[in-house]
């Protein structure tokens, strides 16, 4: 039977969602139409609006940065990590990447009756050794179990105090034509350690998580001179996620060449197995940087200097149109955009 | 959703009544059903399926096809590459 | 890796665009089939660098996109049932029924887990003798053999609680419906390398040799696909119409012999309903009656299923390539990757996600912004 075109239809659009999906913690698209459209609303100032990795703050004429966190990764263990230096390290970067030198943390715990207590104990050691290590203290505390079922296993919750720098007003909205994007390093370790120990991908060098604290590395940056206009840290949604939040923030188009873009040949691989796209596959030991042309120079040597920047390079530009878009000039030679994440491709990554 | 990708068989055995390989993709080795492909041995290519191998890489076909295909662009000059016509 | 990377080679990309355009005496319309060769052109521009000469227009080649809309309920029944564990690949789980998906199903406490193998679900109901599993087969006839040895194996180990919910649907009646159509504007198409890799590509010759358009087995990198478009144009502008083979490290004429048989053993050919499209006869694979205690659709009694498809999308003209994602006007605005209004935008592997994530900025530019 001959099937006419005019019949064709398409399916209904479903109504707006009214329950929160997985896909909404996954650092992409609909988490931030969560914050726009329930958050905000609600909770509304223009510090939060400023929707930085973290807000700054007058008080008393101190500029204090403040952050706060959660980390809910599964497996709470992982190559290069575990669910309590990921707290403490994710923390001190949201502070470090808005130019704050970071000073307190404060540490939240959710548990789930029956964990095991020597985990709770690996845990809590980690994050010790961590704060230690990079130079912070953990000065509160809170702790609150729930019933088996009611949580997995342990939910950590964190804040964090530092204070900015003066002179420093870095954010995502500085972004202008001209200026340079500088990724400290490879990208898509961490989202891909957390994936392949839970696929139980058996690599022949296993992929470890980049989890470190950027401070030190942004702490030579900004010593190293004026020029940089903003630095986040592209954990969760990935490269992409965080490269089109400072376009949209700053109203400009970014252009990005594919061939400049550190990729470990395990992560790819990892990848094109699974079926994922590195710029969408979480860091926790990188940060971007748009810094002045003149400066780019400078600031890239200075990383070089550093362990965590020691593979840094510039990835592109900030282009001269108002088109809030991310670009990418693939090796054909041929342009593509590269969109926030949309859904989740990996829950549970941080 | 046809997601397939080439891999090189490291070993197999027989499990369960199927036969499986440990099967490598770049730096990662998983098992892959090996039941479809008899044929093929250790350090055979196959195109494995959702766990499956449904193909066996023929080496020789490939080497000679990709041998053409390397002549064409031996012929071409380096440069950037640039996309010709109407932008 | 070895068969991936040589394959992405831009100088050879390079002159194989070269060689294409110098053939080309004409403008010629080539479709390629399947979603996962779409994903390459768009991913690498290769549509653009063939342009003026070759237009490429995208067929219905995302299974996921083209379950029908009754399935798709149906599953969603099945899934919110408390004592199913429902278990899926996750492109299925955005899928849009009639009143939600999957993902909200799982929301809501539906057991829905993704897997990456039908063999994962098996093993699942292996681990849980005491809850029914029901795995959502879904594909083209790549995935039919797996499918077919799961149902197989679960059968021969007696297993009860596993049972599978079948919406294969077949590439080759597709490609016949829109070459009967009388606005198929489609000179030449790119055969889906992977189904041609199970079934061979006898059944593509037959419709070369009907329609007198010429057909072209293609892989799934740039080099594949480019090479897959100069044999084509070589053809047309021959004024030949045959089957050829571009994917040979992969392909044979006659397909993977066990793997039919299998499939043989299992499936049997039905009609089946492809949403946006309609009924096309003798276009899908359902169970074989010996095992229908392992078919969801008879083990579950889940009535009539009527399905509401209210006309607003154009899905099924971009599934049969009349019109490109952006001829919409809902495209990128009421209908993206978050909110699709039809399945070519869930699918990842979709014309319009494919469209939306990376070219939405010559959109912009159309638009002046």
């Amino acid at each position: 039977m001959p099937v006419s075109i005019e019949q064709f239809v398409c399916p209904a659009p479903l109504a707006a969602n009214d329950t929160v999906l997985l896909g909404h913690g996954s650092g992409g698209r609909l988490s931030a139409e969560l914050v726009r459209d329930v958050f905000l609303p609600a909770l509304g100032n223009s510090i939060l609006g400023e929707l930085e990795d973290q807000a700054t703050l007058d008080v008393g004429g101190a500029r204090i940065a403040f952050t706060t966190d959660s980390f809910v990764v599964k497996p709470l263990f992982f190559r290069g990590g575990d669910i309590g230096s990921l707290a403490v390290y994710g923390t001190i970067n949201d502070l470090a990447v808005g130019g704050a030198d970071p000073l307190f943390l404060s540490a939240a715990f959710i548990i789930e009756e029956g964990l095991p207590m020597e985990t709770l104990r690996r845990v809590a050691r980690s994050m010790g050794e961590a704060a230690t290590a990079a130079g912070v203290r953990i000065v509160t505390a809170d702790t609150k179990v729930v019933e088996k079922g009611s949580g997995d296993g342990l939910f950590v919750n964190t804040t964090g105090i530092g204070v900015l720098r003066p002179g420093v007003a870095l954010s995502a909205s500085n972004a202008r034509a001209g200026d340079q994007v500088i990724l400290s390093g490879y990208i898509g370790d961490h989202g891909m350690a957390i994936l392949s120990e839970r696929e139980g991908l058996e690599f022949d060098m296993p992929i470890g998580s980049d989890s470190a604290p950027l401070h030190t590395l942004t702490r030579a940056m900004l010593d190293a001179g004026t020029g940089i206009r903003a630095m986040r840290d592209p954990t969760r949604g990935g490269l992409a996620s965080t490269l089109n939040e400072i376009a949209v923030q700053s109203g400009v188009t970014i252009e990005i060449e594919e061939t400049a873009i550190p990729i470990r040949e395990e992560v790819k691989g990892a990848c094109e197995l699974l079926g994922l796209d590195p710029l969408h596959v979480a860091n926790e030991g990188k940060l971007v940087a748009v810094v002045a042309p003149e400066a780019a120079g400078a600031v890239l040597n200075t990383m070089h200097g550093h362990r965590l920047g020691a593979d840094a390079c510039i990835i592109g530009t900030v282009s001269g149109t108002a088109r809030k878009l991310v670009l990418m000039r693939t090796s054909f030679g041929s342009t593509r955009v590269i969109d926030m994440l949309a859904g989740d491709q990996l829950p549970r990554i941080c | 959703m046809c997601l397939a990708i080439p891999g090189k068989i490291v070993d197999s055995e027989e499990i369960g009544g199927f036969r499986v390989g440990n099967v490598r993709f770049g730096g990662i080795t998983r098992k892959v059903y090996l039941d479809f492909v008899p044929e093929a041995a250790p350090g055979d290519y196959v195109i494995v399926h959702v766990g499956f191998a449904i193909s066996r890489v023929d080496a020789e076909e490939a080497e000679r096809t990709f041998a053409l295909l390397e002549e064409m662009g031996a012929l071409r000059d380096d440069g950037v590459f640039e996309k010709d016509g109407p932008s | 890796m070895k068969y991936l990377d040589e394959y992405r080679d831009p100088k050879i990309a390079r002159a194989l665009v070269e060689q294409i355009r110098a053939r080309v005496t004409r403008p010629w319309v080539l479709m390629e089939i399947c979603g996962g060769q779409t994903h390459t052109l768009m991913r690498y521009g290769i549509d653009e660098l063939v342009a003026p000469g070759v237009e490429l227009v995208h067929g219905p080649g995302c299974p996921v996109c083209v379950t029908a809309l009754e399935t798709i309920d149906k599953a969603l029944a099945i899934a919110s049932r408390p004592d199913i564990t429902f278990a899926s690949y996750g492109d299925m789980l955005r899928v849009p029924g009639s009143h939600s998906d999957l993902f909200r199903v799982k929301a809501s406490g539906g057991d829905v887990r993704i897997v990456y193998s039908p063999m994962d679900a098996l093993k699942l109901a292996r681990a849980m003798p005491e809850r029914k599993v029901v795995f959502f087969a879904v594909g083209f006839e790549t995935t039919a053999p797996a499918n077919a040895m799961a149902v197989w194996q679960a059968h021969r180990e007696g297993l009860a609680n596993f049972s599978v919910l079948v919406s294969h649907v077949l590439v080759p009646p597709a490609i016949r419906l829109l070459l009967e159509s009388p606005a198929n504007r489609v000179q030449g198409f790119i055969a889906p390398g992977h189904v041609c890799t199970v079934m061979g590509y006898r059944e593509y010759e037959e419709l070369a040799r009907e329609f007198h358009v010429p057909m072209v087995v293609g892989g799934f990198e740039p080099l594949d696909l480019l090479e897959a478009i100069l044999m084509l144009v070589g053809q047309l502008e021959d004024g030949r119409a045959e089957a050829e083979n571009q994917y040979v490290r992969s392909v044979a004429r006659e397909g993977n012999a066990p793997a039919r048989r299998i499939m043989d053993r299992v499936f049997e050919v039905a009609d089946r309903k492809w949403r946006g499209i309609g009924d096309i006869g003798q276009s899908g694979y359902r169970l074989r009656p010996e095992f229908a205690m392992h078919d969801a659709e008879r083990v579950f009694d889940l009535g009539a299923v009527t399905a509401e498809e209210p006309a607003e999308c154009i899905s099924a003209l971009v599934l049969q390539g009349l019109k490109k994602p952006p001829d919409c006007s809902a495209f990128g605005t009421r209908c993206t990757p978050e909110t699709p209004m039809g399945a070519p935008m869930v699918s990842t592997e979709g014309a319009c996600a494919a469209y939306y994530v990376y070219r939405r900025h010559e959109l912009l530019t159309l638009a002046g912004n």
